[in-house]
């Protein structure tokens, strides 16, 4: 039996973890993380899991405790937000190196500066090069649905990676909403146990993590560790299937809403993919032939199916959460064009930079966007390519 | 009914506007309702102004932006009429809530023209007569359910009662207080 609730997006993840029962927890609290090791903490106590907590003096501590306790053959899981990502970047890159598949929640905040504490997606597009998996979720249902899926994507032998789970601070971290949770025995039965096959504390097995390749290995390694994470497009879907089986719940690499006719698309992230579905049902009953494309994998970024999924669509916005300093365009602009490119598509698109520190996305704001695909369509002139939403100029 | 309620908190940060809020969406959804409860978040510190929202709706809500045109606002800290638009984009056929000692007649003409439903409630004597301290917060949440009729009054008690056992399990002794708060709120509010 299904169980209805109602929890905060980080209530609903802590949840997760401790259906999960991992082995090993190393944390540093930042906001707007703080909650879920928290949370997490209490259940140590209670022995409601009997996960090992590791306090640590800092993230980049934490991930590095991550590293050695994955290493030894430990299902291992963090969290963190914003600068506390940032400052475990370094390492970031080792555990998905080592094909370490730690897991870790990430709570989107603002890189400063200006120093601020709410949401944008600056954290997790800063690390979007650092080989883990990234999943984005639009609301807390989706950020627990994706915690529960996590392991058996990072785990799955043709992968072995980590995987950061997203969701936006305070705007689902800190809300409280109706959430449908799976009874802990049935998300300990799809988890399943932790068996790797290769692990330092294996008996009678000698392996080092971690040591210095000559010229002679470095690329082969790369090559086999691009091969992992592309091989996580197919298991996320095959996963996604799988977790729709035991909560009616399917997910795939993105949703596409009211897309079948759409002409005019936004390609969105995160929360504020919610808010958009209720701009395009609004131009839907004005006869509106408007979609939105969600993405939920990000990395890796399943290029060929986004643009199979755009092929008739003529006017294109691209939402990034995030400023890349790319100049032209942001990640997501950068990544839908030159998957377009490949295929040979070109609806006339624009990229937007909008939501950062938290500035609030509205049915209005959105919907303002789809007005200027409409005056691109009327003039034949797209204008700045790269814009920024609500902002004071 | 309307099919989604927007009701927008304005309090002081330590006074509980935002457990008000997050309370409220707890009790909606013991009610069957879909909701949601948030704060919006800036610097954080005792005393500054500080908003939180709820949605209330019999279906799915998805939006996830903050409240501009609320059906109903609920003002903790009466001193916050004097600097923060209460009032802004509040809907006529809606109403107000404040918290404040002083006759209706005083407060009306610091609305803004407001022309909607204000009601008022003294939630300081009924904390103190309550509980026997200044938390302002149960009475402003009994206050907002019954101008809302969002629920079942007797319905809300039950659900608060729960709320209460759970959240105050180590503290039994307060939780007669607050029942008292509600029942007092729910008569006094007008």
């Amino acid at each position: 039996m299904a169980i209805k609730e109602r929890l905060s997006g980080n209530e609903a993840v802590a949840n997760a973890m401790r259906q999960i029962n991992p082995d090993v927890m190393p944390a540093y609290p930042i906001t707007p993380s703080t909650e879920i090791p928290q949370y997490f903490t209490t259940f140590v106590s209670n022995g409601q899991v009997d996960t090992v907590f590791v306090p640590v003096e800092s993230e980049h501590s934490a991930m590095s405790a991550c590293i050695g306790s994955e290493a030894a053959g430990a299902r291992t899981i963090t969290a963190t937000s914003s600068a506390g990502l940032a400052l475990m970047w370094e390492v970031l890159n080792v555990a998905a190196s080592d094909r370490l598949p730690i897991c870790l929640a990430l709570v989107n905040r603002a890189l400063s500066g200006p120093i601020n504490i709410n949401c944008d997606h600056s954290d997790a597009m800063g690390a979007r090069n650092t080989g883990w998996i990234q999943l984005f979720a639009e609301n807390n249902q989706e950020a627990y649905d994706n915690m529960v899926q996590a392991y058996r994507i990072a785990e799955h032998p043709d992968v072995m990676l980590p995987i950061i789970v997203c969701q936006d601070g305070f705007i689902t971290s800190h809300a409280v909403e109706n959430i449908t949770l799976l009874e802990d025995q049935v998300v300990k039965d799809f988890v399943g146990e932790y068996e790797p096959e290769h692990y330092l504390l294996k008996d009678g097995e000698s392996i080092a993590y971690g040591p210095y390749a000559v010229t002679n290995y470095v690329m082969e390694a790369r090559r086999a560790q691009m091969q992992g994470l592309r091989n996580a497009k197919q298991v996320c879907i095959d996963i996604g299937k799988e977790f729709g089986q035991i909560s009616g719940r399917e997910y795939g690499l993105f949703e596409e809403y009211r897309m079948e006719d759409a002409e005019y698309a936004m390609v969105i992230m995160g929360s504020a993919a919610g808010t958009a579905k209720d701009a395009v049902d609004a131009l839907r009953d004005k006869g509106v032939k408007a979609g939105i494309l969600k993405i939920r994998l990000f990395r890796p970024f399943p290029a060929e199916e986004i643009a199979e999924a755009l092929k008739d669509v003529k006017y294109l916005a691209i939402m990034d959460r995030t400023e890349d300093f790319e100049t032209n365009c942001g990640p997501l602009g950068s990544e839908i064009k030159s998957a377009l490119f490949n295929k040979n598509l070109r609806p006339l698109t624009l990229n937007y930079c909008y939501g950062l520190g938290g500035r609030d996305v509205t049915v209005e704001s959105l919907t303002s966007v789809f007005e200027d695909l409409f005056e691109v369509e009327k003039t034949g002139d797209l204008g700045e390519v790269y814009r920024y939403l609500s902002v004071r100029e | 009914m309307k099919d989604l309620i927007e009701i927008r908190w304005h309090g002081r940060g330590g006074q509980g506007a935002k457990t008000a809020a997050l309370l409220l969406a707890d009790v909606a959804f013991g009610t069957g309702m879909y909701v949601q409860g948030f704060p919006e978040y800036g610097p954080e510190r005792m005393g500054a102004p500080i908003t939180a929202y709820n949605r209330l709706s019999a279906n799915p809500i998805r939006v996830h932006s903050n409240i501009y045109e609320p059906d109903y606002v609920v003002v903790v800290d009466e001193t916050l009429l004097d600097s923060v638009g209460v009032t802004d984009g509040l809907k006529e056929d809606g109403a107000i809530v404040i918290n404040t000692a002083k006759p209706k007649e005083e407060i009306i003409p610091k609305l803004k023209g407001y022309q909607g439903r204000v009601y008022t409630i003294d939630a300081r004597k009924i904390s103190i007569e309550a509980l026997g301290k200044y938390f302002p917060n149960s009475p402003m949440l009994a206050a907002i359910v019954k101008v809302t009729g969002v629920m079942d009054e007797e319905k809300f008690l039950e659900s608060m009662r729960k709320s209460y056992n759970h959240k105050f399990a180590s503290r039994p002794e307060v939780i007669e207080g607050n029942m008292k708060a509600l029942f007092l709120a729910l008569e006094e509010v007008h």
